[in-house]
């Protein structure tokens, strides 16, 4: 047990906020699908504080994998309130899935460009018949000569307006089971035949679309890991999805914010801290948020030492997704009547942001596997209890 | 950087928890109701030096850290021992290294590291307060008044009481005028009492901050029993898993019912994290002793929490078996439900991790 850094980390940590003092200022005021946000993406990347890990070929820093230097990069961006590099779908999802099982032309052609933010991705998995159980996606490609033609319609397709191209699931062998019968497609979202309709949430925001594709023409050869893989292609990028969501780092950055408002919220002109039933709320939060950090530190160590954390990994997305939620929860209480507060509404706290988070958290519990989905595979790969026995058909 | 166990640690957790599954099966654990506590099972901890972890190697002790000892703990609470632990071979030591004189230290750390002594400890007054108006009163050298829920109860030669200001006394067990009562709990596998003083000759603690080190002992304390839950809370879900693997219902196993898969997922999905909790805390005692009451409080508090709702599902997991007194899963379940109480409840240790942090007055 040492919670110290080597002096090779410190440097390391030295150097980031130097950048920062330098640099600080070119970062985006919006960070999003806009040119000030590209900038500060390739700045990054030059730095090594972007895409650190991909190789210089593919338009990466060509860095080798350092689990600290993320975290303290992480840190220090924090502490000085810069955006991160950009986190979207293509590079947190496509980008691994082409280095472990794209051609060296797709790497060529894709990784770069997506790393510099120049094509926008949008992942097209979930349909309205196939959530939990995706396999049984049914959206047709049929190959016709060097296309293939795609009928069909995918749903919560997130930043599906923006998007120039997309990593589609679609089934190419209709004979054959359904987890072998899938294809990984990439095609670009300009293609004729493809409608996006956004899809309005609980939140009031549009943070979601269904994407509809009638006769949609697109070249055989953008297929990653060939036809009839796309399940175990899939897998390979649901995996980095899962490591995405539950996050402990947004957990800790909720409660500052949270304890702040304990502080200085009053009603009836007493402090909330100082109400008993309120701050005792907190604490119980408080003790789920430090055990969720040092949980994080623990698979840190485990994937260090190159161990499997077993267990331990495979809950992450189930308790973080839900501590998240309940933070937000409980700042909606603790405002009283003005938690309820919502839109533009005088009075307003946070911008909404609280309700908006409470909302949307649901779902995160749902989306990326379902709260049920995580328990099954915690009890099934965990705990090693058998599956549900299949239902004959 | 490394937050995780070092191999000589994991071993040291390794041969305490064989030694325990040998010498204290549940067979062994039930007789040991009639007994002060179970002093084979002692004896054999006694041979892996489990007595003295705290203690300094200068008088005969391992020497070792609070993490070493958390993780003792937790093979204890995983095995139900009966034995004493949390006030003899960590609270007491603690007291007497913080505060003791050095004749004090000399006297009686070597005992205690060898087992032939037991130190119960008592301080509940100000770890949860004072209940039936009990305070212990110090004047020339006398003790006067009651303190309860003294650990450690059982055979102890020596208590260490805690005075109302916080400072520290050693009193021998055959003291006269001390009066001692054996409390009956629903923890067959802790012995807790009762003192009562009239007029009763005491060494005070003189070698250091009475008040200070008595912080120290029950920080010490609230992650010690934090770790037994852990354990306790680890056997019940390995023993619920495996009841469900085995017992069938409708002609298949129920551990293939998604009902009983999700209550054995819930539990996992909420003790692991405790467990990354209960190593930084201890790590933490020693290491960032500024943040060891907020840590302690947190560890002690959410495991008060974590542990319940793992004993009553894990018990729900065997059905009508898990209410009978032949499986014996209640013993767990109740040894969770006195690691609760003691030393602060989830509120009082809450409120204490408030005031650590400054949000709160005292």
């Amino acid at each position: 047990m040492d919670l110290s850094y080597s002096p090779e980390y410190e440097v390391f940590r030295q150097d980031v906020r130097a950048f920062a003092r330098e640099y600080g200022a070119r970062a985006p005021r919006s960070f999003g699908f806009n040119e000030e946000s590209r900038a500060w993406q390739r700045l990054l990347i030059e730095h090594g504080y972007a895409a650190r890990t991909i190789p210089k070929q593919y338009g990466g820093f060509g860095g080798t994998a350092d689990i600290l230097k993320s975290r303290i990069l992480a840190e220090e961006f924090i502490a000085a309130g810069l955006p991160m590099g950009m986190a979207n779908q293509g590079i947190s999802m496509l980008v691994p899935t082409l280095l472990e099982l794209g051609t060296e032309e797709q790497k060529q052609r894709w990784i770069g460009p997506t790393l510099r933010g120049e094509v926008i991705w949008c992942q097209g998995y979930s349909e309205p018949g196939a959530g939990s159980d995706l396999a049984s996606l049914s959206t047709r490609a049929v190959e016709d000569g060097d296309d293939f033609v795609i009928n069909g319609q995918k749903i919560w397709t997130s930043t599906a307006a923006q998007a120039d191209m997309i990593f589609c699931l679609v089934r190419t062998e209709p004979d054959k089971p359904k987890h072998e019968g899938i294809s990984y497609l990439l095609f670009s979202m300009k293609t004729p035949g493809i409608e996006v309709r956004p899809l309005v949430t609980m939140t009031g925001r549009a943070e979601f679309n269904e994407v509809f594709f009638t006769d949609v023409r697109v070249p055989k050869k953008d297929i990653v890991g060939g036809r009839g893989q796309g399940w175990l292609v899939a897998n390979a990028t649901l995996k980095h999805e899962r490591g995405m969501l539950g996050d402990p780092n947004q957990a800790g950055t909720r409660f500052k914010a949270l304890v702040d408002m304990m502080m200085t919220e009053e009603v009836d002109g007493r402090r909330l801290m100082d109400h008993p039933v309120y701050r005792d709320r907190l604490l119980k939060l408080q003790a789920r948020v430090m055990a969720m950090e040092y949980h994080g530190l623990r698979l840190l160590t485990a994937s260090l030492k190159g161990e499997d954390p077993g267990i331990a990994r495979l809950i992450v997305k189930l308790m973080g997704c839900e501590l998240n939620h309940q933070l937000a929860g409980f700042a909606n209480d603790i405002l009283g009547e003005l938690g309820i507060l919502y839109g533009h509404s005088p009075h307003l706290r946070a911008g909404g942001a609280w309700q908006t988070s409470f909302m949307f958290d649901l779902g995160l519990i749902i989306g990326g596997g379902t709260a049920q989905i995580q328990k099954n595979i915690i009890a099934e790969r965990g705990l090693g209890m058998p599956r549900e026995p299949k239902v004959a058909s | 950087m490394e937050f995780g166990l070092t191999s000589d640690q994991t071993m040291m957790q390794e041969s305490i928890d064989r030694t325990l599954a040998r010498v204290a099966p549940l067979e062994r654990v039930r007789k040991s109701v009639d007994e002060p506590f179970a002093r084979d099972v002692f004896d054999a901890l006694v041979g892996l030096g489990l007595p003295g972890i705290l203690i300094p190697e200068a008088f005969g002790g391992l020497g070792l850290s609070l993490l070493d000892a958390a993780l003792a703990a937790e093979m204890l609470g995983k095995h139900v021992a009966p034995v004493p632990f949390v006030a003899s071979a960590v609270m007491a030591p603690l007291a007497l290294t913080g505060a003791g004189t050095d004749a004090q230290k000399k006297t009686w750390l070597p005992k205690l590291a060898r087992g032939e002594a037991i130190a119960g400890v008592a301080v509940s007054e100000h770890a949860s307060g004072a209940r039936e108006k009990a305070q212990v009163t110090a004047r020339n050298g006398k003790l006067g008044g009651k303190s309860l829920f003294v650990l450690d109860f059982n055979g102890s030669d020596i208590f260490i009481v805690a005075d109302k200001f916080g400072d520290l006394h050693l009193v021998d067990a055959r003291a006269k005028g001390l009066k001692k009562t054996l409390l009956t709990t629903i923890d067959a596998t802790r012995a807790i009492g009762e003192l009562n003083f009239d007029n009763v000759e005491a060494e005070p603690l003189t070698g250091g901050n009475g008040p200070a080190t008595l912080e120290r002992m029950i920080d010490a304390g609230r992650i010690i029993l934090s770790a037994d839950t852990l354990g306790a809370g680890e056997r019940m879900i390995e023993k619920a898993v495996a009841y469900a693997k085995d017992r069938k219902q409708f002609g298949r196993v129920i551990a293939s019912f998604q009902a009983v898969k999700h209550l054995c997922a819930e539990m996992a999905a909420e003790l692991e994290p405790c467990r990354s909790l209960i190593w930084y805390a201890a790590y933490g005692f020693d290491a960032q002793p500024d943040q060891s009451r907020r840590l302690a409080a947190h560890a002690k508090a959410h495991l008060s929490e974590i542990g319940p709702f793992v004993a009553r599902t894990a018990t729900e997991v065997h059905g009508g078996m898990g209410f009978t007194d032949l499986l014996g899963l209640h013993y767990w379940f109740k040894r969770i439900g006195f690691n609760r109480q003691n030393l602060g409840s989830p509120e009082r240790a809450r409120n204490d991790a408030a005031i650590a942090q400054g949000w709160v007055g005292n």
